[in-house]
């Protein structure tokens, strides 16, 4: 969150929910990740066992890709921005809906936090925060590996770390937003459908070129759309002025997202 | 107050014969799943069909006929080359996930399987019972996907049904082997992501679904052999392109049984062993 | 009772159109154990939460530690100890991870958790299983676990919402047992039950719910000697011989016919059981026993308390 949109935006949330402690249910969550750091390791094996595969496989089918600003670029250096920006979203959204919604009415562990001075907003910032401490965990990592494969071409891809926190940020609130309207688990489909179609047509894989009009129209619509072009001018070093346009996108979407979380656990967890 | 009279029919005593009770437990699913199937579409219909739509359409308009696509697919039109390959995948994926959280929860959630085997069904019918049910429902899905592959122009000739068979196949092969391991699982810990990151995904990856296995750099072949998904996309693909030599089709399929049977008995062995206690 | 740690006037809380509960007073006094009796659905567990801070009320004026929840929620809680109906323990952590953990919720500095979860951990008896996750515990353990969890702040207020439902007898005692030397070190409780066992071991003072309202008011000895008489006759009779209940109510000051036997309030058991014999009706079995919260409950709401 920006400094100066903080106070504005806490004006917008319920009073007396938040206690300014929501580091301690990230240091819940690092306790708890002690006893499965297999699984916590394995999240940055999958966008890298994609680039393997896609950029080396699919890459000598297609050859060299025009990048954002018309100057070819290697396949796997096109689908690699495309790659950080999908897992910061599929890591956000699986954080903050399954993962919530477990935590919220199987396991009731929200009700205990709230036995406690915690107050919702401490639970949903405590949760995003975790995801996004992990999620930025998994992009230096991604962002070395690809910088050991030559696959970065600016210093402007140090930047592509933060943006892919907002990213991760914006998708988590939003999750948990949704989740906070979810009323078991078949809803969940409903997020494979809204999360498989991004991750595949948000030009993650080949330019919206290829699409008729209209489509590109569509896609152009998508936040992963934005996340992967904001990623793809980074790492390639093609910075305008357009990149501030993605991030807006985000900002509003951290907002949206966060506004909602809090308004809907506040009336979920204290009936 | 007059106590409600309740008519109590004595037990028959009777015990399913093995087929019978692999068959109740099958029988089960099916009750569940009549009511509940809507839930099951998105994953195994709509998933497979956005695949095919991202890279048979989207990805083949890319490389087009281009001569680097050409020599990869053998001068296929890209779609019709990758249509048969995503049935064998969409079939693995799909046992992948009905293999995982489902069983757990058997054992422990929902604890159906308890139930189950607290009547005369023993724990190996019920094993291979959830085996049955997940291949039964494997065909159902790839049957639809087949029409679907066929609208969008993906298939070349009758040969399709024979990549049907090989992709259940494949996938009862996954299916056993890791309902075996979901067997042994007691919580979900780190099992089942652990799983899904170093087996599943990059057996989806690198089993020539999407190009040839031999662009792949030389120490990364090796991963191809041991892929079940490999052995069952290239007889599903050889099939429908009416591509295939007998002989290396026999060796994958030889594989794909052997790797069955396997998982199979240690269905069997694992689901005893953990009712029984 | 203006020292009244927690004090309730016309509370209700509606969900919707059901009114869980529907105006009530309640005072507690600091250092009484207080139990709210009733059966599920009585509105115990809603004013539990109200108390709680972590349920809005839907009308009337509710002080917790001299504030009020809906404005100072996070300060009351930083002093109250909630024991919740069901165990929700963290099942990702371990034993001693859980006590603190949640100590550092309250924003307790780490090396005070440190020593009050190994405190705590001798407190429940489970310094042997701290290493342990949650999952591995026994429902007792667990209970136990989750009361230790509570006291991490050294709350001056315990709210146990139905403490003991679930365990085994034994199990029962030895909780009872921790809760009683709570009481000693001066922590004011409140308890929820339906077990009326419960009730008169624990509370010093107590109020029968039903329906939302309060029902009656007093300490266990009171209620009974209120609303009973000093003994019982509980006769079962084979269901072709069964007398009606007008013909025995003339042995006893008060007869309830139950599906499965009658209950004779008299102040001489025995003496009834001859009487009733005596008229001709020769019961199965019989048993002599004293009034309990059981029998006051079944006189003021006309039903018994587990069904």
């Amino acid at each position: 969150m920006s400094a100066p949109a903080a106070p504005a935006l806490w004006r917008l949330l319920p009073a007396g929910s938040y206690a300014g402690r929501a580091r301690m249910m990230m240091v819940r969550s690092a306790t708890a990740s002690r006893r499965t750091w297999l699984a916590f390791v394995s999240g940055f094996f999958e966008p890298l066992f994609y680039l393997l595969a896609m950029g080396t496989g699919l890459g000598s089918l297609v050859g060299d890709l025009p990048g954002p600003d018309g100057q070819p670029i290697s396949y796997a250096a096109f689908i690699a921005p495309g790659l950080l920006a999908a897992s910061a979203m599929n890591g956000a959204v699986f954080d903050s809906t399954y993962n919530v919604f477990f935590k919220l009415h199987y396991a009731r562990l929200y009700d205990s936090m709230l036995a406690t001075p915690l107050g919702p907003v401490d639970v949903a910032l405590g949760e995003i925060g975790w995801a996004l401490l992990r999620g930025g965990l998994y992009a230096t990592a991604f962002l070395s590996v690809m910088a050991g494969f030559g696959l970065i071409e600016s210093p402007w891809a140090l930047l592509a770390l933060p943006a892919a926190l907002l990213v991760a940020f914006a998708f988590a609130a939003i999750g948990m937003a949704a989740t906070s309207f979810m009323r078991s688990w078949q809803d969940f489909d409903l997020v494979t459908l809204a999360v498989l179609p991004m991750f595949l047509f948000s030009t993650t894989f080949y330019p919206l070129s290829v699409y008729p009009r209209w489509l590109q129209i569509v896609v152009e619509c998508l936040p992963l759309y934005h996340a992967v072009e904001l990623m793809r001018g980074l790492t390639t070093g093609v910075v305008g002025a357009g990149l501030l346009g993605h991030l807006a996108y985000f900002v509003v979407m951290v907002v949206v997202g966060v506004v909602i979380a809090a308004r809907r656990l506040d009336r979920l967890l204290l009936r | 107050m007059a106590a409600p009279t309740v008519s109590v029919a004595r037990s028959t005593g009777r015990a399913p014969t093995a087929l019978g009770g692999v068959g109740r437990v099958v029988e089960h699913h099916w009750r569940w799943y009549r009511r509940n199937w809507r839930a099951t579409a998105v994953s195994s219909i709509l998933q497979p069909l956005l695949f095919l739509l991202a890279f048979g359409v989207g990805f083949g308009a890319l490389v087009g006929s281009g001569p680097q696509a050409a020599a990869a697919t053998g001068g296929t039109p890209y779609l019709v080359w990758l249509a048969p390959a995503l049935l064998a995948m969409s079939a693995a994926q799909s046992a992948a996930f009905d293999s995982t959280y489902p069983i757990l929860s058997g054992f422990k959630w929902q604890r159906i399987y308890l139930a189950m085997s607290a009547g005369p069904i023993t724990g190996a019918q019920v094993g291979l019972g959830v085996l049955t049910w997940t291949g039964v429902k494997m065909f159902g899905s790839g049957a639809v996907y087949v029409v679907v592959i066929a609208i969008f122009g993906g298939v070349q000739g009758p040969g399709i049904v024979v990549s049907l068979l090989a992709a259940l196949l494949t996938g009862l092969a996954v299916a056993s082997l890791i309902t075996a391991f979901a067997a042994t699982v007691e919580n979900e810990g780190n099992a089942f992501s652990a799983l899904f990151r170093f087996v599943v995904i990059p057996m989806t990856l690198f089993s020539g679904t999407f190009f040839p296995v031999d662009r792949l750099p030389e120490w990364v072949q090796p991963v191809v052999w041991v892929s079940p998904l490999w052995h069952g996309t290239e007889v599903a693909r050889g099939a429908a392109l009416g591509t295939w030599r007998l002989l290396p089709t026999l060796g994958h399929l030889a594989v794909l049984v052997g790797l069955l049977v396997v998982g199979s008995v240690l269905v069997a062995r694992l689901f005893t062993r953990r009712l029984a206690r | 009772m203006s020292d009244a740690l927690v004090q309730a006037r016309g509370l209700r809380k509606s969900f919707g159109a059901v009114e869980a509960v529907r105006g009530i007073d309640v005072d507690v006094a600091p250092g009484e154990v207080f139990g709210f009796l009733g059966p599920n659905g009585a509105g115990k567990s809603s004013t539990m939460r109200m108390i709680a801070c972590v349920s809005p009320r839907s009308a009337g004026t509710l002080s917790v530690l001299g504030m009020d929840p809906g404005v100072d929620g996070p300060r009351i809680r930083a002093r109250i100890g909630v024991v919740p109906q069901l165990d929700n323990l963290d099942a990702e952590l371990s034993v001693r991870e859980n006590l603190e953990i949640y100590g550092r919720y309250f924003g307790l500095p780490r090396r005070h958790v440190k020593e009050k979860a190994a405190e705590l951990l001798e407190f429940a008896q489970l310094t042997e299983r701290a290493g342990d996750t949650v999952e591995e515990l026994s429902g007792g353990m667990k209970r136990r676990l989750t009361i230790a969890r509570s006291l991490v702040n050294d709350p001056e207020l315990l709210l146990l919402d139905e403490p003991t439902t679930g365990l085994d007898p034994q199990a029962r005692h030895l909780l009872w047992d921790r809760l009683y030397r709570l009481k000693r070190e001066g922590v004011t409780q409140i308890v929820t039950t339906h077990y009326m066992d419960e009730a008169e071991q624990l509370c010093d003072r107590l109020v029968v719910m039903d329906g939302g309202v309060i029902a009656a008011e007093g300490s266990p000895a009171e209620l009974i000697g209120r609303y009973s008489t000093r003994e019982v006759l509980e006769l079962r009779f084979d269901p072709e011989h069964r007398p009606t209940a007008e013909a025995l109510e003339r042995h006893a000051e008060r007869v309830e016919e139950l599906p499965d036997r009658f209950l004779l309030y008299t102040v001489d058991g025995e003496r009834t059981h001859g009487d009733v014999v005596g008229a001709g009706f020769v019961p199965l079995s019989s048993l002599v026993r004293r009034s309990s919260l059981e029998d006051v409950f079944l006189r003021l709401t006309g039903r018994t308390l587990v069904d």
